[in-house]
């Protein structure tokens, strides 16, 4: 007999639940597959009115973001058997509405993202005629690991100071300011500043360390809110301490 | 959360999950991340006992062995002892924290994760150094 292995998987149906419930699928066990590869059985095989969100199955999209057993996971990179004997919990991101099922809604966080300005400021464009704007590796070392964010927003469902104060604009966002802030072509610092360091910025941050602890990209978001937090800090410093011309 | 939800016409009908009190609970890591902040609360007590033996001290000899032998009681002993626990556990826990906040670059390549650790135990060890052969050459 094929061995299988049960899922437990948070179904929320707003037109009949009013909150949601667990509903448990036997599914085939292969070491190759991964929690996707069981939810996707699920909706071919077994109950095709099971809602997900997937796209590239590769780790690069984003968007199958769920946590399993209770921890943030992508479901493409998160192997059945790493859970055996089950059963696996699956349910949606953490501190998200849930329009259904495992889908819940990005809004909020597209907001943010945007909020930050995660794109190159410059105050004054170079002519083409002066050619392109270079950088050496050691400059491009300084941010490559932020710019490797794929906004699977896994950190803000670690983050349990995202779900007290959800105004905080929170680790991934921030991660992504700090990508363009030490791009050595940006000149938009500033402009992000009063964002970042106000109420619900960086400070909100109490360093529980989780998102950096769930990323699947490794970008370390705790890391760039502490780096930012120590950054400004010295500025603040300096601004107190030194004459106008030597900051 | 109501049994009936109400609903707005074309609008999504959300579930919002609402944050346990609890939540610190949940998961083994965030206990341990509540823990590490309450360290701080005893951080400020051994400051605030620290003070106290300063008061005494500018009080003059009397009142300084009178907390002398305040300090000897067990409540004390006791009450010392948990806090230096908790501030041991402040300060590894802060140490191993250090990497993420600082990051030191030498000749272009990022210093290592565990270089930094290092250095801050280092320093916490000759600082400790230099304090003991103060009090303990102060004792001779």
């Amino acid at each position: 007999m094929e061995a299988t292995v049960a899922l437990s998987v948070a179904r929320y149906r707003p037109e009949q639940e009013a909150e949601p419930i667990f509903q448990t699928y036997e599914v085939p066990f292969r070491k190759d597959w991964v929690i996707l590869d069981a939810l996707n059985y699920i909706k071919d095989q077994l109950d095709g009115s099971l809602s997900f969100r997937w796209s590239c199955r590769m780790g690069v999209c984003g968007s199958c973001g769920m946590k399993v057993n209770r921890i943030p996971k992508l479901t493409c990179a998160t192997f059945l058997g790493d859970f055996l004997p089950g059963p696996i919990c699956v349910e949606p991101l953490d501190y998200f509405p849930v329009i259904r099922d495992l889908v819940v809604d990005l809004t909020d966080f597209m907001r943010k993202l945007n909020r930050v300005k995660p794109w190159i400021i410059r105050t004054a464009e170079k002519p083409l005629s002066e050619g392109e704007y270079l950088q050496t590796p050691a400059q491009l070392d300084t941010y490559t690991q932020f710019s490797m964010c794929i906004n699977c927003m896994l950190c803000y469902s670690a983050c349990p100071i995202y779900g007290l104060e959800p105004t905080f604009v929170g680790p991934a966002a921030i991660a992504l300011a700090q990508r363009y802030n030490m791009d050595s072509r940006d000149q938009g610092a500033a402009e992000r500043l009063k964002l970042l360091s106000g109420k619900d910025g960086i400070w909100e941050c109490t360093f529980v360390g989780e998102c950096t602890k769930v990323c699947p990209k490794n970008v370390d978001p705790a890391g760039a809110i502490q780096q930012y937090k120590l950054a400004g800090v010295a500025d603040w410093f300096k601004s107190l301490l030194l004459p106008r011309g030597a900051r | 959360m109501r049994a009936e939800p109400s609903y707005t016409l074309y609008h999504p009908r959300w579930y919002r999950r609402r944050v346990s009190v609890w939540w610190w609970l949940q998961n083994r890591r965030y206990a341990w991340f509540v823990l590490r902040e309450l360290t701080s609360v005893f951080v400020a007590l051994f400051a605030g006992a620290y003070l106290w033996q300063l008061r005494a001290l500018a009080q003059g000899p009397e009142a300084y062995a009178q907390f002398l032998a305040r300090l000897g009681t067990p409540l004390f002993v006791a009450l010392h002892a948990v806090t230096f626990l908790f501030v041991l556990l402040h300060s590894v826990t802060w140490f191993n924290l250090a990497p993420r906040a600082v990051v030191v670059r030498v000749r272009g390549t990022r210093v290592p994760d565990w270089v930094v650790v290092g250095v801050n135990y280092a320093a916490w060890l000759v600082l400790s150094a230099i304090v003991a052969v103060i009090v303990l050459r102060g004792r001779a």
